[in-house]
C-alpha cells in the first residue's frame, strides 16, 4: 500500500507563490480529484506530488520517504505521471509509445520481456486501443492520442497514478471510459489522483476532492462535503445547483456571478 | 541492437566497405582495386605511398567526420524533438571555424596543432549553448533557426573580420582554403588530431540513446519515467559540439550531413530516436565518403571542395523539409 503525502509543500514559480504550505494525505485505494479555478496551482501540486517540481519549503513524501532524495528510477517505478496534452514527437507506433511506460522497470521498448508485453497489451485493452497497436501515433485523433498516453502511464503498473486533465480532450463516451479505468485502478489498490475541470464528472467519480484556491487547500474530503453551493460561488464565482439524485451528486453550473468589486 | 538483427546496419557497413575501396582507388594516379588493396597491406612502391599516405587518411577522415556528423544530427533532432535540428542549423560549424581561425590569425598555431580542435570545440560549444539559451526551453523551431542563423552569421562575420584584418597573406590563404572544407591533402596527423574527440563525442551521444526514446514524449514525461533530462541535454550538446569542433578543426566547414541522414534512416527503424543514432552515423559516413569520391570524379581544374558539395546538396534538402512540414513548423515547440 502506497501513501502519498504533501507536507507543508510550498512551491514558488518565479516570484509567484504557486503552492502555499499544502499538507495532504492521499490514501491508497482511493480516486482523488483536484479541482480549482485557473491558476489555483492544480498542475503544480500534481507535478510536486510526482517529484517533478522542486518545493522551496516542505516536501512530497511517498511511504515516509521524501521524493526529493529518492533515486529517479525508484520514483519512476512508484509514480506514473500523465501530463496535460502530452504530444509525441515522432510517428512512433502506438504500442512503442505505450511500451515506454516500461522504461522505469529497465525494460527496453523494442525488447520487452513477457511481463512487459502483457502490461502493454492490458493497458491498450483498458483504453480500447488494442486494434490500433501498430498505427503511427501521429495518425490518431487528439482523443485517441490522449488515451495512448494514459495507456503508457497504466503500463508502468505503478502503485501511484497522477493524471493532469486526463479527460479534457475526450468525447463524452471516452470521458466515462477513462474515468472508469482510473477508478478501477484505485479499486485495485492504487493511489489515483487527477486534476479535472468538470465538476459534475469530478463529483460523480471521485472518492475525495481537493479544492484548491490560490495555492491553498480550501477543502478536502468526500465530494458532497467539498462541493457546496457556497464554495462554488466564493471560489469559482458561479451560481450553481448541487443536487443529490439517486445517491449521485450532480453539479449544475447556472451562471457566472459578477466579479468582486464590480 | 545486434548487427545480425539489423539488416539496415549490416547493409550500411557493406556499403561503407565498397565506398572505402572506391575511395582508395579513385584519384589522379590510376590504381586498380586489387592494386590498391595490395598496396595497402604490402610495400608496392609509389602505389603504396599514394594509397597509404594520401588516400587512406582521407578515407578515414571522411568516415570519422561523416559518422560524427550523422550521429550529432540524429542526437540533436532527438533531443529537440525536431527534424530540422542540426549543428549546421545552430551555426556550430561557423562558430567552430571562428574559434580555429582566431588561433591561426593570432599566429598562435599552424593548422596542425592540438590547440586547433580545442579552439574549434570551444567555438561550437559556445554557439550551441548560446542558441539554446537565447531560444529557451520549449522554443519553437522558428525561434531556434533564427537564433542559429544569428549566431552563425555573427561567427561568419568574425571570421571575415579576421581575414580582412590579417596582416599576413599566408595566414589568409591558409584560413580561406581550410574554411572551404575538404579532405584533400590530409595526413594521419589530421586523423590523430580528431579521432580521440570523435570517439569521445560518439560515446557521449550514444550513452544518451535510451533517454532519447522517452524524450519523444516530452521533457516532463521523460523526467517522470526516470530520465535525467538535464544530463541527457548536456551529453548530446557536449557530444555534438565536441564532434563538430574536432571535425571542423581537421576538415574545415562541412555542413548539412547531420541534417540529411537521420531522415534517410528513420523510416527503417520505426522512427525510434534511439535506434536512429547508429544507422544515422553510418549513413553520414557513407554520404560523406561518397561525396569525397564524387569531388575527385567531377572534371574540373582544381578539386571541388566537399563542403561546397554538401551545402549544394544539403540546403535544397533543408528547404524541401521546411516546405513539406510548413504547417506544423508554425506551432511545433522544440
Amino acid at each position: 500500500m502506497t501513501r502519498l503525502e504533501a507536507r507543508s509543500l510550498t512551491v514558488e514559480l518565479g516570484t509567484r507563490l504557486a503552492l502555499d504550505g499544502i499538507s495532504l494525505s492521499l490514501e491508497p485505494g482511493r480516486f482523488t480529484v483536484i479541482v480549482g479555478p485557473n491558476g489555483a496551482g492544480k498542475t503544480t501540486l500534481l507535478r510536486s506530488l510526482a517529484g517533478l517540481a522542486v518545493p522551496s519549503r516542505g516536501e512530497a513524501v511517498l511511504n515516509e520517504t521524501s521524493l526529493a532524495g529518492m533515486p529517479a528510477a525508484v520514483r519512476a517505478r512508484a509514480i506514473a505521471y500523465l501530463p496535460q496534452g502530452g504530444g509525441v514527437a515522432w510517428p512512433l507506433p502506438v504500442e512503442s509509445v505505450v511500451a515506454l511506460g516500461r522504461l522505469p522497470h529497465g525494460e527496453k521498448p523494442d525488447r520487452l520481456p513477457e511481463t512487459g508485453r502483457e502490461a502493454v497489451a492490458d493497458a491498450l485493452r483498458s483504453v480500447g486501443l488494442q486494434d490500433h497497436a501498430r498505427r503511427p501515433v501521429t495518425a490518431l485523433s487528439g482523443g485517441e492520442r490522449a488515451r495512448v498516453q494514459l495507456a503508457r502511464a497504466l503500463a508502468t503498473q505503478a502503485p501511484v497514478l497522477l493524471a493532469d486533465e486526463p479527460v479534457a480532450a475526450l468525447d463524452p463516451r471516452y470521458q466515462l471510459v477513462v474515468l472508469d479505468v482510473l477508478k478501477a485502478r484505485a479499486r485495485e489498490g492504487a493511489t489515483v489522483v487527477a486534476v479535472m475541470h468538470d465538476l459534475t464528472l469530478a463529483a460523480r467519480f471521485a472518492d475525495a476532492i481537493v479544492l484548491l484556491h490560490r495555492g491553498k487547500v480550501e477543502a478536502f474530503g468526500p465530494p458532497e462535503t467539498v462541493l457546496t453551493e457556497e464554495r462554488l460561488a466564493a471560489i469559482f464565482g458561479i451560481r450553481a445547483q448541487v443536487v443529490r439524485q439517486a445517491g449521485k451528486l450532480t453539479v449544475m453550473a447556472e451562471s457566472p456571478l459578477p466579479e468582486a468589486g464590480q | 541492437m545486434s548487427l545480425a538483427r539489423s539488416p539496415l546496419i549490416s547493409g550500411l557497413i557493406v556499403l561503407l566497405g565498397f565506398l572505402s575501396v572506391a575511395s582508395l582507388v579513385v584519384g589522379p594516379a590510376p590504381v586498380t582495386v586489387s592494386g590498391a588493396l595490395k598496396a595497402l597491406v604490402s610495400d608496392q612502391g609509389a602505389a603504396s605511398i599514394v594509397v597509404r599516405e594520401i588516400r587512406l587518411p582521407r578515407t578515414l577522415l571522411a568516415l570519422l567526420v561523416g559518422w560524427v556528423f550523422g550521429l550529432s544530427g540524429a542526437g540533436l533532432q532527438g533531443l529537440l524533438r525536431n527534424p530540422l535540428a542540426d549543428t549546421a542549423v545552430f551555426g556550430a560549424p561557423q562558430a567552430a571555424a571562428l574559434g580555429a581561425v582566431l588561433m591561426i590569425y593570432f599566429g598562435l598555431v599552424g593548422t596542425l596543432s592540438w590547440a586547433l580542435p580545442f579552439a574549434a570545440i570551444a567555438g561550437a560549444l559556445l554557439s550551441i549553448a548560446l542558441v539554446v539559451a537565447v531560444a529557451g526551453r520549449g522554443a519553437t523551431i522558428v525561434v531556434l533557426v533564427l537564433a542559429g542563423l544569428a549566431v552563425g552569421s555573427l561567427a561568419g562575420a568574425g571570421t571575415s573580420l579576421a581575414i580582412s584584418l590579417s596582416p599576413n597573406p599566408f595566414a589568409v590563404t591558409e584560413i580561406v582554403f581550410w574554411l572551404l572544407g575538404s579532405f584533400e591533402d590530409r595526413s594521419f596527423v589530421h586523423v590523430l588530431l580528431c579521432a580521440p574527440f570523435i570517439v569521445l563525442a560518439s560515446f557521449l551521444i550514444l550513452s544518451a540513446g535510451p533517454g532519447l526514446r522517452a524524450l519523444a514524449l516530452g521533457e516532463e514525461t521523460a523526467q517522470s519515467l526516470g530520465v535525467d533530462v538535464p544530463l541527457l541535454r548536456g551529453l548530446i550538446v557536449a557530444g555534438a559540439a565536441i564532434g563538430t569542433g574536432a571535425s571542423v578543426a581537421v576538415a574545415g566547414s562541412i555542413g548539412f550531413v547531420g541534417l540529411v541522414v537521420p531522415h534517410l534512416v528513420r523510416p527503417f527503424v520505426g522512427y525510434d530516436p534511439a535506434r536512429t543514432l547508429v544507422p544515422a552515423g553510418l549513413a553520414g559516413a557513407a554520404l560523406l565518403l561518397a561525396a569525397d569520391v564524387a569531388v575527385r570524379l567531377i572534371p574540373s581544374g582544381a578539386e571541388v571542395k566537399i563542403g561546397v558539395l554538401t551545402a549544394l546538396l544539403g540546403v535544397p534538402f533543408f528547404l524541401w523539409v521546411i516546405a513539406r512540414r510548413r504547417a506544423e513548423l508554425v506551432e511545433t515547440p522544440a
